[in-house]
């Protein structure tokens, strides 16, 4: 339950080796939060820090592409760690555009990740969440999916299709005491951009994650990280298409 | 779905709420109930999550008022447990009796006095209020209904048990005869901690009520500073002549309405400062012998309903410890920091208590307990808290759950002894866990 302080007691964690995920769920846990669960393919993820600050923290396996187990991932989370207090789809892959234009197959599996992966991840969470009448749902979209670019469309595609699905799943979720998160963040600088120049305005993950924790005491709905590309985005959305195209990035 | 919260107003969470009119309609409901459970609720005057159940069923016991009966013979009153003090005070005064403890609000019921164990400012002589009660009819998870006595553990799982033993609908408890309403009081005005302290050990005895208010403000060589106000039922002699007609008169004024939306910010250090001030000021240096009525001695904020608001839309938490005798030093840690720290906390209440009772998760022990309200939003305010809980354990002491919301579960087990204990008879009680709240979730219990 969260308290009236605002700290939580349980975590789960879908994509259990994230970067970004494991420093929210850090900070979580500094705050109080004493049983973790954290969810990746083959059932491995770095535990030792968190048990370092007292967290009693399971492993599940997980694999994003299989939508049809992850109804009982959920189940098994909540049998473990009892009510789900925040849950935090974490997964996603970065794929290049070159790569995926060269390859269609791939890049529908990918999608199938960052879109597919999350819509039914996320359904089995808000139904558990919606049962408790409390909860949130943390989905870590992106700023590529709030104007898609000819450079990444793809990954952007797929965080556009996301960031509309978590806003309908928010609307559908208002009264029933459970609540979802948007977070989009800019470019991140870490292991899923290694090797890519930082864009203009980049951040670390430790400032997302700190930004997604102020977001969950708040009651924010949306969380843009850094806070001032949300009324850059506000213009970007309206740049003229061909403006938008011929952008280098 | 309705959303609930305690009176501290935080961590909203719907439930399915029934209003309960006789007890076959509890059991049906408890029947009814899904995998997420039920809990009683009776006027929501605990300040956390007690009687809460975020997803469940939440059972508002207040139209339990099917009976209540005194017998002079004995003093003892049979309650259903919707009744509030309230209303057991307005029935019983005019008859010449009292109800054995009172918390600072005579606005509880009678099974939320049971569940919480509730003390008042005679718990350094009397007790809690599970003391005075010889029997409880408890409808528990099966339906059916039990009648307990001290001398049954489920008994004392259920006083202090807060609600998650089953329902209870009825107590039979022993009432104290009074001459008149009205109470003698004794007001004086301590320099600091010390004096404090000193003079609550050496005279409280005398007294049968007994309470501090601390000016959490002052600082420096005033810390601590408090006003004390001790007395009893005064007798029809004490009166004065006037009074002497109609001794046992009972009408509390009707009460001033806090508006239903106040700014946040509206109690700060300056505007606490200043009551605080005033009431510190206003309290003569030492007054004997004044004549007060039991609304304005044991009820202060009873006067202004929905005083609550008063903190804004994101409420307070209310954080209360005891610690063992011996363990002064950690009170004196704690006001020095709350102090230093300028928290603003509008009453903060010092009070001995004496001996508790079997009651499993009962809060009181002899000791020095102290209660604060704290707007939440203060900066740094559940670290600060995270630091007194380990001083308090450290000491022995721990905190009540009727005013908890916001304690880690690791905190529980490791300052209630009794805890598994407790759960053992609980779960014989309850063993397909019928009874839940989101304290209990909170907490593991
Ligand atoms: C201004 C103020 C001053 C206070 N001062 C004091 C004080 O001096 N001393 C003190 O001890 N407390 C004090 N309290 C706390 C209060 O006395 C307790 O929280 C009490 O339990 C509230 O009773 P309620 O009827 O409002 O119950 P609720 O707050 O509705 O419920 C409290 C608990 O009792 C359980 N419960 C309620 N009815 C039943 C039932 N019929 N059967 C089983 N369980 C039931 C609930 O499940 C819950 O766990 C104060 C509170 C306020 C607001
Ligand atoms: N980094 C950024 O710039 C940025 C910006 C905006 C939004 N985001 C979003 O933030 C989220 C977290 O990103 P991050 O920075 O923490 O990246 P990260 O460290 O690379 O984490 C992504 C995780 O997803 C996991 N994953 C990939 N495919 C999976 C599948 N099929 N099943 C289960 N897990 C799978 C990966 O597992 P492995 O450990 O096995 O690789 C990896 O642990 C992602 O949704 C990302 O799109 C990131």
């Amino acid at each position: 339950m969260k308290n009236a302080l605002g700290s939580v007691d349980t975590v789960l964690l879908l994509g259990g080796r994230s970067e970004i995920g494991l420093a929210i769920v850090e900070r979580l846990v500094r705050a109080g939060a004493r049983r973790v669960m954290l969810a990746a393919r083959g059932g491995t993820a770095p535990v030792d820090r968190l048990r370092k600050l007292g967290a009693e923290v399971h492993l599940a396996d997980f694999d994003a592409a299989r939508p049809e187990t992850h109804a009982a991932l959920i189940e098994d989370a909540a049998t473990r760690l009892g009510d789900l207090d925040v849950v935090i789809p974490a997964f996603g892959v970065l794929g290049r555009q070159a790569v995926y234009d060269a390859d269609p197959v791939a890049a529908a599996r990918d999608v199938a990740v960052n879109f597919g992966g999350h819509v039914s991840i996320g359904l089995a969470a808000a139904r558990r969440l919606r049962e408790q009448g409390h909860g949130t749902l943390v989905v870590l979209s992106s700023v590529a999916g709030v104007r898609v670019r000819k450079a990444n469309f793809v990954y952007g595609s797929a965080k556009a299709g996301l960031d509309g699905f978590a806003q309908g799943l928010a609307d559908s979720l208002h009264g029933s005491g459970a609540r979802v998160v948007v977070v989009r963040p800019g470019f991140v600088i870490g292991r899923m951009t290694e090797g890519m120049s930082p864009a203009p305005m980049s951040v670390t993950v430790d400032t997302v994650a700190d930004a997604v924790i102020d977001g969950l005491r708040s009651g924010r709905r949306t969380v843009w990280v850094p806070a001032r590309l949300r009324p850059v985005f506000a213009v970007m959305r309206v740049l003229p298409q061909a403006v938008w195209r011929r952008l280098p990035r | 779905m309705t959303l609930l919260t305690g009176w501290g107003r935080t961590a909203p969470t719907p439930a399915r709420l029934s209003r309960p009119r006789s007890v076959e309609e509890a059991a049906a409901l408890l029947r009814a109930a899904t995998g997420r459970g039920a809990v009683a609720r009776g006027l929501g005057r605990s300040y956390g999550d007690a009687a809460q159940n975020s997803g469940g069923v939440v059972l508002d016991c207040t139209a339990l008022t099917s009976s209540w009966a005194h017998d002079p013979a004995t003093g003892l009153v049979t309650a259903s447990a919707g009744m509030s003090l309230h209303d057991l005070m307005t029935e019983l005064l005019p008859r010449g009796w009292f109800v054995p403890v009172t918390p600072g609000t005579r606005h509880v019921t009678v099974g939320g006095a049971v569940a919480a164990d509730v003390h008042g400012k005679n718990h350094h002589v009397d007790s809690s209020f599970g003391a005075h009660v010889r029997s409880l009819t408890l409808l528990t998870a099966d339906g059916t209904l039990r009648a307990l006595t001290p001398d049954d553990e489920l008994f004392w799982a259920t006083v202090g048990g807060m609600g998650l033993t089953g329902v209870v609908v009825e107590a039979t408890f022993a009432c104290v005869p009074v001459e008149t309403s009205r109470m003698w009081v004794d007001v004086e005005r301590t320099r600091d901690l010390d004096e404090t302290l000193e003079v609550m050990t050496a005279t409280d005895d005398r007294y049968r009520y007994t309470v501090a208010w601390i000016d959490l403000l002052a600082r420096g060589g005033r810390m601590g500073r408090s006003v004390l106000t001790r007395g009893d039922h005064a007798r029809r002699d004490e009166l004065p002549v006037r009074m002497r007609r109609d001794p046992l008169a009972f009408a509390p004024r009707p009460r001033l309405a806090a508006p239903p939306w106040v700014p946040g910010g509206l109690l700060n250090r300056a505007t606490v400062g200043a009551f605080n001030a005033t009431w510190y000021g206003k309290a003569p240096a030492a007054r004997r012998g004044l004549v007060q009525g039991i609304a304005p001695f044991f009820h202060p904020l009873d006067g202004v309903a929905h005083w609550n608001r008063m903190y804004g839309s994101r409420g307070f938490v209310q954080y209360q410890f005891v610690v063992p005798f011996g363990a002064e030093e950690t009170l004196r840690r704690v006001v020095e920091r709350l102090s230093n720290a300028g928290v603003v906390s509008f009453l903060t209440v010092l009070k001995r208590f004496g001996r508790g009772t079997p009651g499993m998760l009962s809060f009181p022990m002899p000791g020095w307990t102290l209660a604060l309200d704290i707007p939440v939003g203060q900066r740094g305010l559940a670290e600060m808290l995270t630091v007194f809980d380990e001083w308090v354990a450290a000491a022995g002491g721990r905190l009540y759950l009727a005013k908890d919301s916001r304690m880690p579960a690791s905190m529980m087990a490791g300052t209630y002894p009794r805890l598994d204990e407790w759960r053992a008879i609980r779960d014989r009680a309850d063993p397909e866990g019928v009874f839940r709240s989101d304290l209990a979730r909170r907490l593991c219990l």
